[in-house]
């Protein structure tokens, strides 16, 4: 009777907890209502992890002697595991969200693969098909678990250079092969009826170790502005991990959650591929540098360096100022300063925007998120497609931090590796400025045309400190207007 | 009666099927502003991997399995508060021109 009434409502609480986690994502359609649906979908999930603690009624035989130790154990990581992340998620800054989001993520997958390693330890496995799915949600897991850390610990700054031998590729698809080969090879053992548990235990674990390395290998050598790409490639690996461990558990509401992530995953890394105008295949498997190395004609014009306050009163006396932030501006922590900049702008009466390329940042919608940090309006931040056909009619696009996502070459030189990415049509507005640190070229490699264009000026400087002199030039102006 | 739930083969491609096409149009409405939240959102969903983790621990009979089980969990749970922190914030950051009373919440 315990049993079946258990089961009876972890059923029903896990069917509401699908229910409100898919209804908390669809509400996140609108930056109005966004902040309910989280707390819809996490309601949701309180509710389906209290709920778990009923599966005490329904354990099996095996079990129910180490029920209180278990139980113990199970509130003890509840509490330890959430309690630390809760922390650390509460105080890690804005601009470092990318290294959080996969941190947390890699988590995720490593769930999903411990939950598969005690299937096939325990040798629970129904079928040949359940064992073929829990060692396929392994290899996702733990792929997603190793990758993931990589990726943050680039994103962190610990690891600085992408990693480039000579037939890494060859090798990275020698190791993934063999990962599917030693699933296999479990698989045709348990087929033959000849599970012998401590052989196939060994096997167990050699395979987790080489999915895990297939993981940190086929991140080591991505570059860090393909990062956005990455992070939504395995923020998909571990919704599907789930999903196929929810299947090995019976349990839909994980099945579907799981999916639901899956797919939210394959469209954002479609669409930051698109963005870039590369295929996901080419940037998870080749590395941007290694691209072939491309002439590039003669470039007209020079570099027409100019002093942060003339740039800022020449704003403060335009129409209209579209500004373009990139990861500079990010790196520079240079968000507040801009907006206090720009607020001048405003009580001036100059109608000032912000333009966000889908890949600008080290995630999608990093900028706009640093933006709503410092305070910008989330109806002054424009998208590539809605804001493009502006510029030409715009006295001003501001460049700070942003350098291949301007280039004009993506539009006409076919020979360049960024031909055919979308740009921000930067080059079209009366004037352009870009800040930046000094004469470097950007993550592509390439020299920006833009910046030599008759109506380009540049203004070198720390994204931070330019916004600050400029700022204090348009407030000058202001106290001496006043005086006079 | 019963209330054990029995997935077949065959429905779970169906629940699969279904529930890909769900998500593909319910993050498709998200706009591009929200993206990196979003991101964060759908991680902490996923983050529902504790349920299963729970599930293991409370059936483990050995001590292995009782260690993976532990381990499930912690990392489980880390990424449930984890993501959902995170995601909270971002989402409390973004604020319109004229803000309306109810949307200035007091952040944390």
């Amino acid at each position: 009777m315990l049993v079946t009434l258990s089961q009876l409502f972890i059923g029903t609480v896990d069917l509401i907890a699908a229910f409100l986690l898919m209804f908390g994502l669809w509400r996140m359609a609108s930056p109005v209502t966004a902040p309910a649906g989280i707390l819809v979908a996490g309601v949701g999930m309180a509710a389906a992890i209290a709920a778990s603690f009923l599966y005490v009624f329904t354990v099996d035989a095996a079990a129910k002697p180490h029920l209180v130790l278990n139980s113990a154990l199970a509130l003890a990581a509840l509490i330890i595991g959430a309690g630390i992340a809760w922390w650390s998620g509460r105080r890690v800054a804005i601009t470092a969200m990318p290294q959080a989001v996969a941190l947390f993520n890699g988590m995720g997958g490593g769930a999903a693969g411990a939950i598969a390693a005690a299937e096939l330890l325990g040798n629970r496995a129904h079928g040949a098909t359940q064992l073929v799915v829990t060692l396929l949600g392994a290899l996702i897991g733990a792929v997603s678990l190793s990758g993931s850390i990589i990726a943050w610990a680039k994103l962190d700054r610990i690891l600085k250079q992408p990693l480039r031998l000579p037939g890494l590729q060859i090798f990275n698809a020698a190791v993934l092969l063999a990962a599917i080969g030693l699933g296999g090879y479990i698989v045709m053992l348990a087929g033959a009826g000849t599970v012998v548990p401590p052989a196939t235990e060994d096997l167990i674990w050699i395979f987790f170790g080489v999915a895990l390395l297939y993981g940190i290998l086929m991140t080591l050598p991505i570059g860090g502005a393909d990062m956005p790409v990455v992070i939504s490639v395995y923020n998909a690996f571990t919704g599907l991990a789930v999903g196929l461990e929810g299947f090995v558990l019976q349990n839909p509401a994980l099945m579907i959650a799981g999916m639901l992530v899956g797919a939210a995953g394959l469209l954002l890394t479609l669409l930051m591929a698109k963005s870039m105008n590369r295929s996901v295949a080419r940037i998870l498997f080749s590395s941007f540098g290694a691209t072939k190395k491309h002439r590039q004609g003669a470039i007209k014009g020079s570099l027409k360096p100019v002093q942060a306050s003339d740039a800022g009163i020449f704003m403060r006396y335009a129409k209209s100022v579209i500004i373009i932030p990139g990861y500079g501006l990010a790196a520079a922590q240079g968000q507040g300063k801009l907006y206090d900049f720009v607020k001048q702008l405003i009580a001036a009466g100059v109608h000032v925007r912000f333009a966000i390329h889908p890949v600008a940042g080290r995630m999608p919608g990093q900028m706009d998120v640093l933006l709503a940090e410092a305070g910008v309006p989330y109806d002054l931040i424009v998208q590539l497609a809605d804001v493009n056909a502006d510029f030409s009619t715009t006295d001003v696009a501001l460049v700070i931090g942003a350098n291949d996502v301007v280039n004009p070459d993506a539009r006409t030189d076919k020979g360049s590796p960024i031909y055919g990415m979308p740009i921000l049509n930067a080059d079209q507005a009366k004037k352009c400025y870009v800040i930046k640190r000094g004469e470097g070229k950007g993550y592509a490699g390439i020299v920006n045309p833009l910046f030599y264009a008759p109506d380009t000026y540049m203004v070198y400087g720390d994204a931070a400190a330019v916004c600050v002199e400029m700022s204090e030039a348009v407030r000058g102006l202001g106290a001496s207007a006043a005086a006079a | 009666m019963n209330f054990q739930i029995s997935v077949g083969g065959f429905i779970a491609v169906y629940i699969f099927m279904i529930t890909a096409f769900a998500g593909w149009i319910i993050i498709g409405r998200v706009p591009a502003i929200l993206h990196t939240p979003l991101m964060s959102g759908s991680n902490f969903v996923h983050g529902i991997v504790v349920v299963g983790g729970l599930f293991t621990l409370l059936n483990a009979a050995t001590p292995s399995d009782r260690f993976i089980g532990f381990v499930a969990v912690l990392l489980g749970a880390g990424n449930v508060a984890g993501g959902f922190a995170v995601t909270q914030r971002m989402l409390a950051m973004f604020r319109p021109s004229k803000p309306r009373a109810k949307h200035r919440k007091a952040r944390h």
